[in-house]
């Protein structure tokens, strides 16, 4: 579905993205893992089209995405810091959005609203709220339009318990839709019983992308959050 | 792009710092109508203000405007919509609600005090004014990153135009003294929509005489139906130059 093709990227002296090439397909659960600074969110930026690669491409259903805008539409996206007009509020924004769209039989998924009680912050203006229901915002508009593509840049950063579960049920439910899923995350043990895949980035290089199981077997641990750990000793 | 050029306008309407603009505006066209015994000599003293004050606010305002959206853009970005269109929305957006403020605030005096060619013309170059420093802010704002920089640099902007333009000017006058300079004097002034939009209101107020023989030359280009509208011809470049530049840039542009 999504497929890159040694893309590149630099900022300045930085190489963001080093010759990376990936394919995403329908139905699969994605884990996008590294330290800080190895490129994924520049990775994901660069699927939205928000960073324009250097050489190299991307394409979305087999159309190269540089001159393409519609695709966006089939993509729903929680940024890592959600950053919102801050005088609207978020019943103004919410509104905006789907007025943007407004695509005819558009079939609107207002779940999360309902379950992180949005509803009842509606008249609140963005700029007084706290992180953590900013990061609820994000996750209903990531959801609302019922995308094909779900990609979540460190979706549980900032969520309380009861909001990050209500999210990570939410995700397991699109999964089973096959919906295709990105996640970037540094809480592994939350990754366990998300992904299916393990895409593993430093330094701004595609170090691997291996299906949970290979890479559990490959090192020998049970646990997502050790096998890793023994990626990363072993690179290092 | 109806769509996000209506949450610009709103949002831009709810701005404090436009309906003081525009009220501001507003006691100045009419003190200065009340005050002067004649309009048309009302005309001549709110063409200097509009010549100054218009440009200013029409650049700082548009210039931390974009950079105070930058949320609202990076969201769009993310959207099913073209760069372009959120672009040019943005633009639009601007410069509707800055020729709206213009129109109000000086427009409307203008319209009932000095119903002439000479205050249609001053309206016109009010407007061209408003929308080219709306531009010329879009293009500095997608070039310079830093929100600070980016101000001082509007800045510096607005001061090339309404005083160093015309100190350089000078200078080349002084240095080619010597030469024929009349005819070259007209090209000079294509380069500072400012410069430009003063001459054109001043030659349709008739005191090109006070101007000696260089006014003579204006008046024989400017005073033209062909004069006139290479002129406007010119502050639409104006326009469509720094625009064009700034939507090519954005549309490359990492957010």
């Amino acid at each position: 579905m999504i497929i890159a093709n040694n893309i590149n990227k630099q900022f300045g002296k930085l190489k963001a993205l080093d010759n990376v090439s990936v394919t995403c397909n329908k139905g699969e659960c994605i884990g996008l893992i590294g330290p800080n600074g190895s490129g994924k969110t520049t990775f994901i930026k660069s699927v939205l089209g928000m960073v324009v690669c250097d050489n190299g491409f991307i394409t979305f259903n087999g159309k190269n995405i540089l001159h393409d805008w519609q695709y966006r539409a089939n993509i729903g996206y929680m940024p890592q810091i959600g950053r919102y007009p801050d005088n609207m509020s978020i019943g103004q924004l919410i509104n905006m959005m789907k007025d943007i769209r407004n695509e005819k039989d558009m079939q609107l998924d207002e779940d999360l609203i309902k379950q992180f009680e949005l509803d009842k912050l509606m008249h609140k203006r963005m700029r007084t709220l706290s992180g953590g229901t900013r990061q609820k915002v994000s996750a209903s508009l990531a959801f609302l339009f019922n995308p094909e593509v779900l990609i979540l840049d460190e979706p549980t950063a900032g969520l309380d318990p009861v909001a990050s579960e209500i999210l990570k049920e939410k995700i397991i439910k699109e999964k089973a839709k096959g919906k295709l899923v990105l996640i970037t995350s540094h809480i592994l043990s939350e990754l366990d019983d998300l992904v299916t895949q393990v895409i593993y980035m430093q330094d701004g290089k595609l170090i691997f992308h291996k299906k949970i199981e290979e890479l559990k077997t490959d090192t020998g641990q049970e646990k997502l959050s050790k096998a890793i750990a023994a990626v990363m000793l072993k690179t290092k | 792009m109806k769509k996000i050029i209506k949450y610009v306008i709103i949002d831009i309407l709810r701005n404090k710092i436009i309906l003081a603009y525009t009220l501001f505006l507003l006691a100045l066209s009419l003190s200065i109508f009340n005050l002067e015994d004649s309009s048309a000599k009302g005309v001549l003293s709110l063409l200097n203000i509009v010549l100054i004050i218009v440009p200013l606010v029409s650049i700082l305002f548009a210039a931390i405007y974009v950079y105070n959206s930058a949320e609202f853009l990076e969201l769009l970005v993310s959207q099913p919509l073209k760069r372009k269109t959120i672009w040019l929305s943005m633009f639009t957006g601007l410069s509707v609600s800055l020729v709206l403020s213009f129109f109000i605030g000086i427009g409307i005096p203008v319209l009932l005090y000095e119903f002439s060619a000479t205050g249609i013309t001053l309206l016109i170059a009010g407007i061209l004014l408003t929308v080219i420093f709306v531009a010329i802010a879009m293009l500095a704002v997608v070039k310079i990153r830093d929100k600070a920089r980016g101000i001082g640099a509007v800045i510096l902007l607005w001061l090339y135009f309404s005083l160093l333009f015309d100190g350089l000017v000078l200078f080349i006058l002084f240095q080619f003294a010597d030469y024929p300079m009349e005819k070259a004097m007209v090209a000079i002034t294509a380069f500072n929509p400012i410069d430009l939009s003063r001459i054109m209101v001043l030659l349709k107020m008739d005191v090109s005489a006070m101007m000696g023989y260089t006014g003579a030359v204006f008046k024989d280009f400017f005073g033209t139906v062909a004069g006139l509208l290479t002129s406007l011809l010119v502050l639409l470049l104006w326009i469509a130059l720094p625009a064009w530049l700034s939507v090519r840039k954005f549309n490359r542009k990492d957010l």
